[in-house]
């Protein structure tokens, strides 16, 4: 069975309308499938580790929208058991700080993406 | 002859990304290679059969004189494109995308999966490349 | 040994994030990776002789193949003696033999 790297960059693209980050999504139902998938979050996505997001709140008129809860997602990622590395210059760009981050998150240098990508079989660029 | 499966997520009429991967789909089909092409999100509407050409009044164009491309004739030609190389062409959208953006309607051969089918493509192929999108 | 190819579509005018994609494509190749870096759509205008794209130009002469979208780069006039030194135009046939090989693919 291949071993799948789905790599996040894009952050918040369509997180109200879908209500998930799509990519986390299809990755997670990969892996509820019986798939041997890894997450790594770089660029400005290495917010969705952070805890404390809210996007609740939102509403046109009398239709209230639940919006994404991407704390529980991430949570459940790790519950899950899919590895998830965050790329810690870009936490560090951003000034977030360790302390902020969702328990189970591990971080990585940019300089071991390299490594990470070939210790996989498939790369998913999302 | 390899197997490649791709996956997209632009809608029509939205990015470059599109007709690069119509073209990559093309290279493959051409070269004697089976492909799986996953749709996900706006993708999901490049097969939707209720698209329709029309003219170009800044060009002064008619409606047949402007041609405009409609995808789901791009998935259609390559479909049949297939058939006459004797590969095989999967054209699959998520079922849940097409269901939220209302594209049931789909030109024929295009056929309905989840992530779950997604992977079991890659699982057969011999290279796998997802678009992904803005 | 890994078979790699990196196709960058966009140009680091339109995108401030492609200084790592570039980096990337260094650190695998150093890795022991054979890499393909196939620039394609607007990721061909850093391509062209006079422009300014130092991430592209450390890539070039070294050990990782840079080829460019032959189609992209005539839908931006960008003729073939106008092409950087090190730059191959190339059918996108070049990246469906990449991924029937079998190499692991990146699209940015």
């Amino acid at each position: 069975m291949a071993r799948y790297l789905s790599i996040i960059d894009s952050a918040y693209r369509a997180t109200i309308e879908e209500q998930d980050d799509t990519a986390v999504w299809f990755t997670h139902a990969m892996k509820n499938g019986g798939a041997d998938v890894s997450i790594l979050l770089r660029g400005d996505a290495v917010n969705y580790a952070v805890s404390n997001q809210d996007a609740k709140g939102v509403r046109f008129g009398a239709r209230t929208v639940k919006g994404p809860d991407m704390v529980r997602d991430i949570k459940a990622v790790v519950e899950k058991k899919i590895p998830l590395y965050a790329v810690a210059d870009d936490l560090a760009e951003r000034g977030i700080s360790i302390s902020q981050l969702i328990p189970g998150v591990e971080q990585i240098q940019r300089r071991g993406i390299a490594k990470l990508i070939d210790g996989h079989d498939h790369i998913l660029t999302w | 002859m390899a197997t490649i499966t791709i996956g997209i997520m632009d809608p029509p009429y939205e990015s470059a990304n599109t007709p690069t991967a119509f073209r990559l789909v093309e290279a493959a089909i051409r070269k004697g290679h089976n492909v799986n092409v996953f749709c996900y999100e706006g993708a999901t509407a490049l097969g939707y059969a209720g698209q329709k050409q029309h003219p170009n009044a800044v060009h002064g164009a008619s409606l047949e004189e402007e041609d405009h491309p409609n995808p789901k004739e791009w998935i259609e030609s390559l479909l049949a494109f297939a058939g006459e190389k004797k590969v095989k062409l999967v054209w699959c959208n998520c079922g849940l995308c097409v269901d939220e953006r209302g594209v049931e309607n789909q030109v024929e051969g295009v056929c309905r999966g989840s992530p779950v089918d997604a992977w079991k493509y890659a699982e057969g192929s011999d290279g796998v490349l997802l678009i992904g999108t803005e | 040994m890994s078979k790699y190819v990196l196709i960058q579509s966009k140009s680091p005018w339109e995108s401030g994030d492609i200084g790592h994609f570039y980096a990337l494509a260094s650190e695998l190749q150093k890795a022991g990776g054979e890499v393909t870096f196939f620039l394609a759509q607007n990721g061909v205008m850093g391509a062209r002789t006079g422009a300014k794209d130092a991430g592209l130009d450390e890539l070039l002469g070294g050990k990782i193949r840079v080829l460019a979208d032959d189609f992209s780069l005539r839908e931006r006039a960008i003729e073939a003696g106008s092409v950087k030194q090190g730059v191959r135009p190339s059918p996108i046939d070049e990246v469906v033999d990449l991924l029937a090989g079998g190499a692991k693919a990146l699209w940015h």
